[in-house]
């Protein structure tokens, strides 16, 4: 079996699951923010049950429109705060100690190799990384799930994406995983499980890992998953407060498709609108002048990807008239780049520094587009009025690149710096 | 049930933020949902609308955001039905949730154009092009997926599931 179906057997109480099957899971973790939340605590409320399955096995996050954009936000915020508060859930996070729910659920140990996890966002797949089988789902399955839970599933056939060779420089995860989109096309892990590996994963950092597990979802996939190596286990286990059991594909695990490729032959990689399967390699993008450049989100926020932005920032300044938006993903990771010295080189180089917040990823609030307005991002989507008018446009891309084209004004890479 | 309706008809991977934006999120409202419902695709989905009528679609409809508020501003727009070549998986789960039909079918997809008078029968399985004159028939629901329909949503069936 791959991991993904051993994860799900186990979770199900079974010994053995083959694709197509449905079975029903025991969850380690419901996860739902400030937008999805309070139609999941509706569904809760309506099944009539007095309490939680299990106050510490929930994490709700205010994460989307914070610090809240305007009134309506606050009153959603407001609900979700007021039920984790009367439910005493463990794990509720707003500002302070807070942050983007994909970056601050496993940096606090949340989620572990071996667990079930679903969340009321899509980018839920993020925790393939660590080892864990964790998808995204609607309001309602998340609070139904908070009531029993358990969550319903049907087994998902894998897809093997083995990376041979070396990366090249200014390469990073979010490069790997937008050329494989731009290969498989935005539907073309639809309902399946995306399994990464080969030597250039195993020598990734886990800021990279997570970014790749995080966009599974960008190519449809059900799921994205990396195995729990020892690089894993060494970043989990001094943030775990509980017991974990890892497992592992067999090398006999069937696949419904294998995908080889040699990272040597991947540039940095530049999605254009409107979809993330529009990826070019950087020397084929052309003169594309931008307005903005988003430096954050769950995708890219981590302070690996701060580190990375600084680098190419550092003794620079930002275009004229460049908003160059960089949004640290949690409250630690904020402190960490202001102790050392990440935040004085953005503001040194004329970037705007936020608060943690999800944001411009989304349209909401924090760096909005006008009609005619360009951006590049580090986010993981460029839809038609994705980061605010639907005559603007978003191009994705990984921080070095981001970083670069702020200082340029125009899509380019350190080098051309 | 039998649902019958004007088909308003679209191209491959509607996302959930045309189909809803986020700058519409801060609410859950469904009247509210409904009343943006499809705006950054179609500004005149809205007014053109009538209850019951059907949204056609090709492949991988609403992919993207797992927002629920997607598939309820449908509903709550009088949309009586979806059929789409494929559907994306959250956005497949969200709908049946919440008791809003939803048909795969690549045949029908493609046989049906913007304004065509189309009817649907969920027990026989088939879709007729009332316009066109044709017929397409779908597969039914398997396994959870048909339990869920059955039931009418994920939270009926989970209170039958806290009875016993």
């Amino acid at each position: 079996m791959t991991i993904t179906e051993k994860l799900l057997a186990r979770a199900a109480g079974l010994d053995q699951v083959t694709p197509g099957q449905f079975v029903t899971c025991k969850l380690d973790l419901v996860l739902a923010n400030d937008i999805t939340a309070p139609l999941a605590i509706e569904a809760f409320s309506a099944l009539g049950v007095a309490e939680v399955f299990d106050r510490d096995k929930i994490a709700l996050v205010a994460d989307h429109s914070t610090p809240n954009k305007d009134i309506k936000s606050a009153m959603q915020t407001k609900l979700m705060r007021g039920f984790a508060r009367s439910n005493e859930i463990t794990h509720y996070y707003e500002a302070c100690g807070g942050g983007i729910e994909h970056i601050i659920l496993p940096d606090k140990g949340l989620v572990l190799p071996g667990d079930v996890v679903i969340g009321a966002d899509s980018h839920t797949c993020t925790y393939g990384a660590l080892g864990a089988f964790s998808t995204g789902v609607g309001s309602t399955d998340a609070g139904v799930a908070m009531a029993l839970g358990e969550c319903w599933f049907r087994v998902p056939e894998s897809i093997k994406f083995v990376y041979s060779g070396r990366l090249g420089k200014w390469v990073t995860g979010k490069d790997l995983i937008l050329y494989t989109i731009g290969r498989i096309g935005v539907d073309g892990a639809r309902y399946r499980a995306m399994e990464f590996c080969g030597p250039v994963i195993e020598a990734l950092p886990m800021a990279d890992r997570f970014t790749i597990c995080n966009m599974a979802i960008e190519a449809g996939g059900k799921s994205g998953i990396i195995d729990p190596d020892q690089k894993a286990l060494d970043w989990v286990s001094p943030r775990a407060h509980r017991r974990f059991e890892p497992l592992h594909s067999d090398p006999d695990a069937e696949y419904a498709q294998v995908h080889e490729w040699n990272a040597e032959n991947i540039e940095p990689q530049v999605s254009f609108p409107h979809l993330p399967e529009n990826a070019r390699p950087l020397s084929e993008v052309g003169e594309i002048v931008i307005d903005q450049s988003v430096i954050g989100a769950c995708t890219n926020g981590r302070l690996e990807d701060l580190q990375a932005a600084a680098e190419v920032l550092k003794g620079h300044k930002v275009a004229p008239g460049m908003r160059c938006i960089i949004i640290p993903g949690s409250h630690q990771i904020h402190l960490e780049a202001t102790r050392s010295g990440l935040v004085e080189t953005f503001l040194q180089a004329g970037c705007l520094v936020s608060t943690p917040t999800c944001g411009p990823c989304l349209g909401g609030h924090m760096g909005i587009l006008a009609a005619g307005e360009r951006a590049i991002a580090t986010t993981n989507r460029n839809f038609v009025g994705r980061m605010g008018h639907t005559d603007s446009e978003v191009y994705l891309a990984g921080p070095y690149v981001a970083a670069a084209s702020a200082i340029a004004g125009k899509i380019c890479g350190p080098d051309d710096i | 049930m039998s649902i019958k309706g004007t088909a308003h008809k679209y191209g491959d991977h509607v996302d959930t933020d045309v189909i809803i934006p986020a700058r519409y999120l801060n609410t859950s409202d469904p009247a509210e949902l409904a009343a943006h419902c499809m705006e950054d695709i179609d500004t005149e989905f809205l007014a053109r609308r009538k209850p019951g009528d059907i949204i056609v679609a090709g492949k991988n409809f609403g992919c993207g955001s797992s927002r629920e508020h997607a598939p309820i501003a449908i509903k709550h727009a009088g949309i009586s039905c979806v059929i789409a070549g494929t559907f994306a998986r959250i956005f497949y789960r969200n709908a049946l949730n919440i008791g809003l039909p939803i048909i795969e079918s690549e045949e029908a997809a493609a046989g049906i154009a913007d304004g065509d008078e189309v009817e649907v029968d969920l027990e026989a399985g088939t879709v007729r092009n009332l316009t066109q004159g044709t017929e397409f028939g779908f597969a039914p629901l398997v396994g959870t997926a048909q339990d869920l329909v059955q039931a009418g949503g994920l939270k009926a069936l989970a209170m039958k599931k806290l009875r016993k």
